[in-house]
């Protein structure tokens, strides 16, 4: 994985250990943990978090790619953006 | 969809008769055994809930220990407060017009909504119109909101929401039912009375409400009955015809706004079935069948419905504590 992709993934894991499990243990986030099944997002987080993505990353998330397969984990959005930003 | 008694779809069939003998029933009991109050507070917005929980309460304890409340404000159509009060002239209960548009300008409410409107919609201005629409469930997205705009010349703009400016206008506008809630104690604890909170089982179970606002209640007489069903209740208990013929609106943004525009998937009758056929473990086919839509837009409905639950369990949450105090 390159530096960039190390970076903007630890930046995902801090802002959903941060805002939604209010830790830094690493060890509470799986980067395959879906965010809807185990709760630690509702779909209203995942409008948080796709607001975090267009301001912090300045990736634009449309609205057709608004689907669980693209933001519900770690390796998703790692996935999402690689494809965005190809 | 085959239907039955009123046009109700036959798994949703009930004995009216004996509903509304079991629900008054109730809360009679409940009034004098749990609330020790001596009659309802119920606000009339004109809508199908409000109207069929009215008539109720009535029934229980007749019109002389039911008050009723007509709270119009800027946004409100004419329709609902003419409704209002031609139930409460039905009804023969003692009724009040309270209009809240001078409370909730002084708590910023226009203001704060049309501000957040012009992060999207600079122009947006006073003698345009708006309203918040739902997107994405029904497409199997994650649901996202865009508001419509539409200026004097009835031109409509629509914009996806950022979230921001979403969060802010629900906010701005959840003082309505708030500020409501705050009349209808006040009236409750001039009289001693409790009061009545509407929600259908549509709205109650997929989070339809406003907390501390109209899901704030001593009694919800009708949170177990399917909207289709409220409105067959309606025409079981002789409701005028503008009330039983009226279509389901929110009355909280100043264009015209279906709940189903709003909130839900599906309009209320075919949302109604989708509910029931979750709760009843039907497949997505089966669902599919029933209300005609494709196997996977009902399998994205299925999962709009368990999202909506996700999302609005703290509504219905109680302040949590960190041990349980005994009372």
């Amino acid at each position: 994985m390159s530096q960039v992709a190390t970076n903007t993934e630890q930046l995902l894991r801090t802002f959903i250990l941060e805002n939604y499990l209010f830790t830094d243990d690493e060890s509470k986030l799986n980067n395959s943990d879906s965010f809807l099944d185990t709760g630690i997002l509702d779909s209203m987080g995942i409008l948080e978090l796709i607001y975090f993505l267009d301001e912090e990353l300045s990736i634009k998330v449309e609205s057709n790619e608004m689907i669980p397969s693209n933001l519900d984990s770690i390796d998703n959005l790692m996935a999402f953006i690689a494809k965005k930003t190809a | 969809m085959t239907t039955n008694q009123y046009g109700l779809d036959p798994v949703l069939a009930i004995d009216f008769d004996q509903e509304v003998e079991r629900i008054t029933q109730r809360m009679r009991e409940i009034l004098s055994q749990d609330l020790h109050r001596r009659g309802f507070v119920i606000a009339m917005s004109g809508g199908i809930d409000s109207s069929v929980c009215a008539a109720l309460a009535v029934k229980a304890l007749g019109p002389k220990k039911v008050f009723g409340l007509l709270m119009p404000e800027k946004d409100s159509s004419s329709t609902s407060g003419d409704l209002g009060k031609l139930l409460a002239e039905h009804l023969g209960i003692e009724y009040t017009v309270d209009n809240i548009a001078a409370p909730l300008e002084a708590i910023g409410c226009y203001q704060w909504r049309d501000d957040a409107i012009r992060q999207v919609f600079p122009e947006y201005t006073t003698g345009w119109k708006n309203k918040i629409v739902i997107a994405g469930g029904i497409d199997g997205q994650i649901n996202h909101y865009n508001i419509v705009v539409e200026n004097p010349e009835g031109e409509r703009f629509e914009e996806m929401l950022p979230l921001k400016a979403y969060l802010t206008i629900v906010a701005a506008t959840n003082h309505k039912q708030r500020i409501r809630k705050t009349l209808e104690y006040f009236h409750a604890d001039r009289l001693n009375y409790a009061v009545i909170g509407t929600p259908n089982r549509l709205e109650y179970d997929q989070g339809f409400f406003v907390k501390n606002g109209d899901g704030s209640a001593d009694i919800k007489p009708i949170s177990h009955l399917y909207k289709s069903q409220v409105y067959a209740m309606a025409k079981h208990l002789g409701l005028p015809d503008p009330i039983c013929n009226s279509t389901p609106t929110t009355d909280t943004y100043s264009l015209e706004q279906g709940q189903d525009e709003f909130y839900f998937a599906l309009p209320y009758k075919k949302m109604d079935i989708a509910v029931w056929c979750y709760n009843h473990g039907k497949s997505a086919a089966e669902l599919a069948e029933k209300i005609d839509i494709t196997e996977e837009q009902a399998n994205f409905v299925y999962q709009d419905i368990k999202a909506k639950r996700k999302t609005t369990r703290y509504l219905h949450l109680e302040p949590q504590m960190i041990e349980k105090v005994e009372l």
